[in-house]
């Protein structure tokens, strides 16, 4: 039984008590206990069920390299899968339910995989599950799926919030250990900018459960005054509960933080994603203990040594009466000490290794605790908690010399330096033989932008596992990092720290060494994904040697703790298996983030309503008033109609239309991109940019122009003003000013930089208000204030002045064929004069129209819209638009592209008209005509489809654009939609619908 | 050369598991490299795979090499969104794309190796009325073209993806371009069961071989130095996508190709939620759910020459953001593992299968973000172009010179449509 | 998540504010230019697994398009420079000498062997 100890746990308050619940069931923790540790507390043993065979699963581990206790906590909104139970603290009334199983964690169905574990190795869905066919998508691929998957998914809205912070550092120091607090305290005194995170919520590392002086007293008193140190520092910034996920190139860090005192609470703040820019990075992430591989070594009761360690010491948790330990390493004695001095009972220290001499061992021995050297574990006793364990010879075959009863194992298989931050940007990794691990390669280093080392490793996530190592080695490389900013760092006396013999760690990757194939099936390397050492010795058999290939053939190391404990156990074997060496098996790519973070946080604030704003023009809450139906513009909305009570949108569309047509409409404009360019060489220039003339164009008068991209290829279109002799008002699509005046300066500043040409994008600064109709004019001269008349201000033509009160420009150009009035004015004045031409308009009965009319008004007139007749790869020649494109100009953006043969074939398909013969019904959008001749691909060949189809009100009938194969030659012709369900047949007709005059 | 491997099959499962699964055989054999073959197809990601899988089973061809610098399947064929989907607009992208797609369907069957094709649907959101349009006119190409596709409303939407908020996102949900047929497979067993398929029938895979240079005009032959020593072909086939630039440099020409990085996210695991994949090109974001049960994400490329394999965080964080407010559950599952693949990218954004300015050295390559789903279809195409020399139907419109001619296979012409 | 230095406004510009443009001096082939040439210009680029120089915007800054050369494989950056010009500057071409000789990925061999 675990339990808790009557007293100890530095990191409990056991004055507060917390309730919570287990699967319904109700518990006890106190505040400071993380969610295993509270369980543990209750003697929880099993805690879940593994991925694939859903093996019952029990707590492993102390931090976040668990890979068995993940939980699903909280309800409704809240609930969130897959939380981490040794990361996540304990909090009042907390719901956690354990996963993967059904019905219940104690008897689960999915279990009878287990029975059948042997026939589903590592890769067996390759090797079946093929015939039928397919049964494939209908019973195995569902089952498959059902078994998989860890926690159930949300079904509700996150009602949580998120935010982002940004920060620029100096010095950035990843992690609070023992490296990490020495790091920064010495960088302290540099003045330069530290940041120093932790991801647990106190800071201190294994220092204090490990080593019990420091410096002048206790290693708790070292901790305590550095930390009061620091606080008072104010180039300091410490953060508990953040965790470094990613580092990316130029030393860009993402950060995730865990805001206290919110589990279990519903709508708080509850995580910040910190966007960190660090010049120089300090890791001291420290190390990852590793299992060992023996046969039952993921029954509940099999732990992690460290782990062990810090559920009795920090949370005063027994992992049961009696604990054997199995070691290959100096530092699992730590363990046997700690259980020993805490009154329970250490039964056996099993160690892999044959001589066992180090200052710790020899401790325990004084204790009076059974050191058996050479020893392994041939099989642990238990299905759903450890009862015992047979011990064997480590150098043989696994034969049981003695049976011992325990309730609890802690194993020690060396440990790895944290170095998953490292290698995010590329630093390189290699094998340390004596080490047993793989520490960060130093000539192989993450570098800034200047191609200088960024991340500087210490401590343990450096290798160096030993404290008095550990300070002299934090110390000279926070000497380089401070000399890298032109900082000395003074003489200091660093913490004396006492000074132990440990002997080396002895790579020991299979227990017993001549482990048999039954047993390689029951001893795992990957808890979380059920990968044994039997599924990596089939991998190699099967030639995956590779270990990217080993790792996915497996799934080894791809379950959500990443490998962090299995990974290099994994590499080992490989290389064991393959006998290579380590470093020529090489490891697997580590890839952000370090730890699994929330999605929510990294979208952020933005997540929700806030993802992108809406561009508004300054009319918009008139529309809204006005009952406006919305269409998304890129950035903006703007009204696609208007709708009266109980009117559908084919109505509003069509009363619109009919308005402009029979008496005046008025329409918000504002969002047509605007852009000035001036300047010396600005009429030059446009005759580059435009495919017609614009020199020759007068001040005072407008000309519609077309721009392609080099290609040839039409891109937008717009009417061009000139407002004097060196300005002109380029008008684009909604779409196209921002492009658009980028694609300008880029031919200006990288092009033509010589030219005395600037632009300026002021589409926000106007709005513009559109007045169509036979009465358009009527409205404006009663608002007064200008001769609008034919003869000032005639078609195509613009002129400032004053209308109702507001100083306007005036452009006499019209997408509609009607009448029409463009009026461009500040936009703060905007909303006023839109309210006054409406309200002046009423006696000609005005109306507001949206997008669809517009719409619905220029293809009757068979004007062509940037994207309906083009789609990038349309020329102006197809749509016959060759009276804008200049003969006489020699050069201009597109010229040359679309003399290619391609472009220049004359059986390209050409824009016109298109007339249904056999009913009323409209053309559907973008249907397809097909002839009766093949493709080569062996389907009816195409010969044109439709690029606009409205029904116009004013014809009463509908009326289509098309692009068709030589279209303009064939007038008349009646050609075939391919429509789906049926076929349309249509007459190939004028591309003008309405008033041809 | 008829197959020697034993067929895996359930049966040979539980004859295995009988001595603990001690008995299987190599998946493929790892030779010597000889000093001359038929073919040296360079690349031993998917594309390259078919391709000498192809050359063997259509056209005879067996005694062919297949280089590769790193691990086969290591590319882009290991890190993508492996959605699979023929629903493009364009004759020629659309008839290699089908033949993929139907490829893919009995790819299982046919290599004897079970690479999970699983045709559950893919779902392309039309989010503004352009897109919509563009849609539709997909729709309207696909049924001429015999490519089973529908364009349906937001009801139906919402029956095939009950996780989505059709109700009031950013950008409003309109319809969608369903392809039933559609739908995601195992990406490794993809690379793995083509490399099993090959070396079964004689071809050599020779993993970590890197070619140091090309020697078009050595005696009639081509002469390639690698790692691993000379090695002399008849004919060259360069596979090799995000790098072809730099294969090509060695080859003496140079390509319409840029490589960049694009980049993709898994969460963790949950049971079963999302049936279909989902597309979402006016925000860039795509996501599906893998038989495990993560949520696999990809997202929109940096615009940057780039070969690190890595991206910027920018595009993960609006991929995610984008998802977020469409899904609103996956706010709370927890993204495990991001990464970069390299894509290559043309002038139109569409593949090269071509014969190049050197004779007997062809190129595949420039698949950008559409390479998963054209393996089979694209090794085919390859295969017929390098066993006659001259392209077949499939290939012809790939071929190099469409870009001088200003001939453009472009399929964002739709609906901005990302492959 | 890169960081450039904008030549003009002199900031270290994130990523984010800036748009990416392509390979840099490349030479615009007008309508006399043979078909070859066209192509080469529009489509045919050097894609380097090494050294670019490239085309970058200030979009969300000053509005400026600058140069830049930037390792494709480290994300090395060797400097940046305005966009007026048909090659890269020799105080460029000097930093990439001086860093691209004699040094390890960046870091020089005595100061790796210290803490290795």
């Amino acid at each position: 039984m675990s339990t808790r100890l009557p007293n100890g746990g530095r990191l409990v308050n056991r004055t507060k008590v917390l309730n919570f619940r287990f699967n319904g069931r109700k518990l006890k923790g106190f505040e400071g206990d993380t969610v295993a540790s509270a369980l543990m507390a209750n003697d929880q043993k099993v805690v879940g069920r593994s991925f694939k065979y859903h093996r019952p699963r029990g707590i492993f581990a102390s931090g976040p390299e668990e890979p068995n206790a993940l939980f699903t906590i909280g309800k409704d909104g809240e609930r969130e899968p897959n939380q981490i139970g040794t990361t996540t603290e304990l909090a009042e009334g907390l719901e956690v339910k354990s996963q993967n199983h059904w019905p219940t964690l104690e008897t689960d169905v999915g279990s009878v995989a287990n029975l059948g574990s042997n026939l589903i190795p590592a890769g067996f869905y390759y090797k079946t599950f093929m015939a039928p066919r397919q049964a494939w998508k209908y019973l195995f691929e569902p089952a498959i799926r059902q078994s998989a998957g860890l926690g159930q998914p949300p079904t509700e809205w996150d009602v949580d919030h998120y935010e982002h912070l940004y920060l620029h550092t100096d010095i950035l120091v990843v992690g609070g250990g023992v490296a990490g607090l020495l790091a920064t305290s010495l960088l302290a005194e540099t003045g330069l900018r530290i940041l120093l995170l932790e991801q647990s919520p106190n800071f201190g590392g294994r220092l204090v459960q490990d080593h019990a002086d420091f410096g002048e007293g206790t290693s708790q008193d070292w901790v305590n005054s550095t930390l009061q140190e620091l606080s008072s520092s104010k180039n300091v910034t410490m953060r508990s509960r953040t965790s470094v996920a990613g580092i990316y190139d130029h030393g860009f860090v993402i950060a995730d933080e865990r805001l206290p005192n919110t589990t279990g609470k519903k709508g708080y703040l509850k995580r910040r994603l910190w966007k960190i820019r660090a010049k120089r990075i300090v890791l001291a992430a420290g190390a990852i203990e590793r299992p060992l591989c023996f046969a039952g070594n993921d029954i509940p009761g099999v732990r992690l040594a460290s782990g062990v360690r810090d559920y009795l010491i920090n949370y005063g948790v027994s992992p049961g009466d009696r604990t054997a330990i199995i070691t290959n390493n100096d530092d699992a004695y730590r363990t046997a000490i700690a259980l020993a001095e805490s009154g329970l009972s250490v039964p056996l220290i099993l160690d892999t290794r044959m001589e066992i001499r180090g200052t710790l061992p020899t401790k325990a021995k004084n204790l009076g605790l059974r050191i058996q050297p050479a020893r392994g574990i041939s099989e642990v006793l238990g299905k759903k908690a450890v009862s015992g364990l047979e011990m064997c010879s480590q150098v043989g075959e696994g034969t049981s010399l003695e049976k011992i009863g325990c309730e609890s194992i802690a194993v020690s298989g060396g440990w790895s330096p944290t170095v998953h931050l490292w290698s995010h940007c590329n630093g390189k990794l290699k094998w340390d033989e004596t080490k047993v691990m793989f520490v960060p390669d130093w000539t192989h280093p993450p570098i800034d932008s200047n191609g200088n080392q960024n991340i500087f490793p210490v401590g343990s996530a450096n290798g160096y596992l030993q404290l008095h190592e550990i300070t002299c080695q934090v110390e000279q490389i926070v000497r380089q990092v401070a000399r890298e900013f032109d900082k000395d760092l003074p003489e200091i006396q660093l913490p004396h720290a006492q000074e132990i013999t440990e002997d080396r760690c002895y790579g020991t990757w299979l227990i017993p060494y001549s482990m048999k194939p039954r047993k390689k099936m029951k001893a795992w390397v990957d808890y979380q994904n059920d990968v044994k050492v039997s599924d990596i010795d089939l991998a190699v058999l099967e030639g995956f040697e590779s270990i990217e290939h080993s790792k996915r053939y497996t799934t080894l190391g791809m379950a959500t703790d990443q490998g962090k404990t299995s990974n290099v156990n994994g590499i080992a074997l490989v290389s064991h298996n393959l006998g290579i060496p380590m470093d020529k098996v090489g490891t697997t790519t580590f890839r952000p983030p370090y730890s699994p973070i929330p999605l929510g946080a990294i979208a952020g604030s933005a997540g929700k309503k806030l993802f992108k704003p809406i561009r508004k023009t300054p009319i918009d809450a008139w529309h809204v008033s006005q009952n406006a139906h919305w269409e998304p513009v890129s950035d903006w909305r703007r009204p696609y109609c208007y709708l009266l009570e109980g009117e559908s949108v084919e109505n509003a569309v069509n009363r619109e239309t009919l308005r402009v047509r029979t008496t005046v409409g008025m329409l918000d404009a504002t969002t047509l991109g605007k852009i000035l360019v001036k300047g010396k060489d600005a009429a030059k220039f446009l005759d580059l940019i435009y495919t017609n003339a614009i020199s020759t164009l007068k001040p005072g008068r407008c000309r519609y122009g077309l721009m392609c991209d080099e290609n040839g290829f039409l891109m937008d279109d717009g009417v061009v003003a000139r407002l004097d002799e060196t300005t002109f008002l380029c008008h684009t699509t909604t779409g196209g000013a921002d492009h658009i005046h980028g694609w300008l300066e880029d031919w200006l500043q990288c092009e033509w930089w010589d030219w005395r040409v600037y632009t300026a994008n002021i589409t926000d600064q106007y709005v513009q208000i559109g007045i169509a109709g036979p009465e358009a004019r009527n409205v404006l001269d009663k608002i007064g204030g200008m001769d609008l008349g034919d003869e000032t201000l005639p078609f195509m033509s613009w002129k400032k002045g004053i209308l109702g009160g507001h100083e306007v420009q005036v452009y006499r150009i019209s997408f509609s064929g009607e009448l029409s009035f463009e009026i461009s004015l500040r936009a703060s004045e905007g909303l006023e004069l839109w309210e006054k031409i409406h309200e002046a308009g009423q006696e000609f009965s005005i109306e507001p129209y949206g997008t669809e009319a517009l719409h619905v008004l220029r293809a009757e007139k068979g004007f062509i819209m940037i994207g309906d007749e083009t789609d990038g790869t349309i020329i102006p020649q197809d749509l016959g638009l060759d009276w804008a494109i200049s003969r006489k100009k020699d050069d201009f953006l597109g010229k040359r592209g679309q003399q290619r043969s391609y472009l220049a074939d004359p059986n390209r398909w050409k824009l016109v008209g298109l007339e249904v013969l056999d009913n009323d019904e409209p053309l559907p959008h973008g249907v397809y005509a097909q002839c009766e001749t093949k493709s080569e691909f062996d389907h009816p060949r195409m010969e044109g489809r439709v690029t606009s189809t409205y029904y116009s009100p004013i014809l009463k009938r509908p009326i289509a654009m098309g692009l068709v194969e030589r279209g303009t030659e064939r007038m008349g012709e009646v050609i075939k939609f391919n429509c789906g369900d049926k076929m349309i047949k249509a007459k190939i007709v004028s591309h003008i619908a309405y008033n041809t005059d | 050369m008829g197959s020697v491997l034993k067929k895996y099959s359930l049966f040979s499962l539980v004859r295995q598991s009988l001595n603990y699964h001690t008995g299987w055989e190599r998946a493929w054999k790892s030779p010597e490299p000889k000093e001359s073959y038929d073919v040296v197809i360079v690349g031993a990601g998917g594309h390259g795979l078919a391709t000498a899988y192809y050359l063997g089973k259509n056209h005879g061809i067996n005694n062919v090499a297949i280089l590769e610098k790193g691990w086969l399947g290591g590319g882009n064929t290991g890190r993508n969104t492996t959605i699979i989907r023929s629903n493009y607009l364009q004759d020629a992208s659309a008839a290699i794309y089908e033949k993929s797609r139907s490829l893919y369907e009995t790819l299982s069957q046919d290599l004897n190796y079970n690479i999970m094709f699983s045709p559950r649907g893919v779902i392309m959101l039309a989010q503004t009325h352009h897109e919509a349009r563009g849609y539709q006119r997909i729709n309207s190409a696909n049924v001429i073209q015999g490519i089973k596709t529908e364009y349906i409303l937001p009801e139906r939407i919402k029956e095939l993806c009950k996780i989505i908020n059709i109700d009031c996102p950013r950008y409003p949900i309109l319809g969608a371009l369903w392809q039933p047929r559609g739908g995601t497979a195992r990406h490794d067993a993809v690379a793995w069961g083509y490399a099993r398929a090959c070396s079964d029938i004689g071809m050599d895979i020779i993993q970590k071989c890197e070619v140091t240079g090309i020697n078009p005009h050595a005696n009639g032959a081509v002469e390639l130095q690698t790692s691993r020593g000379k090695i002399r072909c008849q004919k060259l086939g360069m596979v090799v996508a995000g790098h072809s630039g730099v294969l090509a440099q060695k080859a003496g020409f140079r390509l319409p190709i840029e490589s960049v990085a694009l980049q993709a996210l898994v969460s963790e695991p949950v049971k079963p939620c999302l049936d279909v994949v989902v597309m979402a090109n006016t925000v860039h974001g795509y996501i599906s759910q893998s038989d495990k049960g993560e949520m696999v994400i990809g997202g929109g490329a940096d615009q940057y020459n780039n070969y690190s394999q890595r991206g910027s965080f920018i595009h993960i964080e609006n991929t995610v953001r984008a998802l977020v407010e469409m899904f609103p559950i996956i706010s709370r599952l927890k993204m495990l593992r991001q990464w970069g693949g390299i894509v290559d990218m043309t002038g139109d954004r569409s593949p090269i299968i071509s014969k190049t300015p050197v004779d007997n050295v062809f190129i595949n390559c420039g698949w950008g973000t559409g390479g998963f789903k054209s393996i089979p279809g694209s090794g085919w195409a390859m295969a017929e172009l390098m066993a006659k020399g001259e392209p077949g139907v499939l290939a012809s419109p790939f071929s190099l010179d469409r870009f001088k001619e200003g001939r453009f296979i472009d399929e964002s012409v739709a609906a901005g449509v990302a492959h | 998540m890169l960081k450039l230095v904008c030549p003009y406004c002199g900031i270290e510009a994130d990523e984010t504010e800036l748009i990416s443009g392509g390979e840099a001096h490349l030479k615009r082939e007008g309508p006399a230019s043979t078909d070859d040439d066209f192509e080469g210009y529009l489509f045919l680029r050097n894609n380097p697994k090494g050294i670019i120089f490239e085309r970058w915007r200030h979009a969300m800054g000053c509005g400026k398009w600058f140069h830049v050369a930037r390792c494709t494989v480290t994300q090395e950056v060797f400097g940046t420079y305005p966009a007026q010009t048909h090659k890269p500057p020799s105080r460029i071409m000097e930093e990439i000498k001086s860093r691209r000789a004699g040094q390890v990925n960046g870091l020089n061999s005595d100061k790796a062997e210290k803490f290795s």
